[in-house]
């Protein structure tokens, strides 16, 4: 293992560190509209898609391969910057989470990554149409998609059970939602632990640790899907406020539907080995799931900023990144430090910031707004 | 550049197919439940169960498929 130097080990802290961030922002996704209609206790919630998001974790590796392989050039790529896009990726997936907006953890991991390769190794280093084909079209396409699968399939629900007694048609979606909301758990880990194994990969092949097309080891899978799992335990609350309380007011039978059409997406997604964001599926399968009921229903001005939300994140993060790996890039190991310190630091204030008005598993359905109180910090 | 296209219309069509497909039977399972022989009675009658359970078993199916399909050591 010589080929593991003090910067590469660095490196898998900060993929980790991102792993973790990545679980916390995401948690919502599969248990934000269970939480919401009362189907699970917040803590028991949080439990359930914990483990099951470590479970997904070895149960397929498909996309870790394409991610390593496919939207930057390995050979070119250094420890260095992808400790630089991890630190872009990390600080957009913090802010984010302050604002309570549901951002893609994807977007900021390709977007740090493509910013820190660009001006670390040059554009040509960065495969556009690799990113286009893997990135932005199925970033388009899979919340409008899952949307309209929720959408058909809430106002289907709602017609045929328009008669029946109403205790019995709330209390079975509930059951059903347990089902469903753990199988967006376990495809999440399926899903977006393999960014992270992805990563590390990468990180080894291009500190010859790894052969070219060598998939993850399993420690890498391992820690990948234990650093997930304690981020989703833990739990993003804020994000849990807006996804299942801000967007709409979820019943249960539009949660089952839009957990459904989540699952559905990011399963078959996977399978083909796209790296879709589960963050703008399950949005957009809540956004379809309240226009199935009623119209009027879908907070848009929610809807609006989590969608431009969504928009500048990968070139957000690509600038951080792209910032972070000139620094590093110029003053080498000291440099390196100066941003480690730089991030540690502005994490913290964000952290901070978000103690002014904490939301936890206590208050996460009191309100449908999360607010940032402002102060002399930050 | 190249884009998979039919991958993408694969994608789209099963969502949605798997998806309206899971909903409304599981919607016709809570609805044998909500059979009961009067408004009172929270007991289902025994039609009502039978559907129930032959729906929840066939939704139950769809995600052990899911589960199937996700797991490489499977195939």
């Amino acid at each position: 293992m010589d080929h593991i130097t003090f910067l590469v080990a660095v490196v898998i802290v900060t993929a980790l560190a991102f792993d973790f961030t990545n679980g916390f922002h995401d948690t919502a996704n599969a248990m934000a509209t269970s939480i919401a209609t009362g189907a699970l206790a917040p803590r028991t919630a949080v439990l359930i898609s914990g483990v099951l998001n470590l479970a997904g974790a070895f149960l397929s590796t498909e996309v870790a391969r394409t991610i390593s392989g496919g939207i930057v050039d390995d050979a070119r790529v250094s420890p260095a910057m992808i400790f630089a896009g991890l630190v872009g990726a990390v600080l957009w997936n913090l802010l984010t989470w302050l604002a309570g907006l549901p951002s893609s953890s994807s977007h900021a991991l390709f977007g740090g990554l493509i910013g820190a390769v660009w001006v670390g190794a040059g554009g040509d280093a960065v495969h556009f149409d690799k990113v286009v084909e893997k990135i932005l079209i199925p970033a388009v396409a899979s919340p409008v998609v899952a949307g309209v699968a929720a959408l058909i399939a809430t106002y289907l629900a709602y017609r045929l059970s328009a008669r029946a007694r109403k205790d019995t048609v709330s209390r079975g979606f509930r059951l059903g939602q347990i089902a469903s909301a753990s199988l967006v758990s376990l495809a999440h880990g399926t899903n977006d632990a393999q960014k992270t194994m992805g990563v590390i990969t990468l990180t080894l092949i291009s500190a010859g640790a790894l052969g070219h097309d060598a998939g993850p080891p399993v420690w890498v899978i391992g820690a990948a899907g234990l650093a997930i799992g304690l981020g989703t335990y833990l739990g993003g609350w804020r994000i849990i406020r807006t996804m299942g309380k801000g967007l709409t007011e979820i019943q249960s039978p539009q949660g089952f539907a839009a957990e459904t059409a989540s699952t559905a997406v990011i399963l078959t997604s996977a399978h083909l080995g796209f790296a879709l964001s589960t963050t703008q599926v399950a949005s957009g399968s809540i956004l379809g799931a309240g226009l199935g009921r009623r119209l009027a229903e879908v907070r848009w001005g929610v809807a609006g900023r989590m969608v431009l939300a969504w928009l500048i994140t990968l070139p957000s993060a690509a600038l951080v990144g792209g910032l972070s790996a000139s620094v590093v890039k110029h003053g080498g190991t000291a440099g390196t430090v100066v941003i480690a310190a730089v991030a540690l630091t502005l994490a913290a204030a964000i952290v901070l910031a978000a103690r002014r008005d904490p939301v936890h598993a206590g208050n996460v359905n009191d309100h449908h707004r999360v607010t940032v109180r402002a102060g002399s910090a930050t | 550049m190249h884009v998979d296209w039919p991958a993408l219309a694969r994608v789209a069509a099963v969502s949605l197919g798997v998806t309206v497909a899971v909903v409304v039977v599981f919607t016709l399972g809570v609805l044998g439940l909500s059979h009961t022989p009067t408004d009172t009675d929270p007991t289902p009658t025994v039609a009502g169960r039978t559907q129930a359970a032959l729906c929840f078993l066939a939704c139950g199916a769809v995600v052990g498929y899911g589960i199937y399909l996700i797991v490489p050591q499977f195939h």
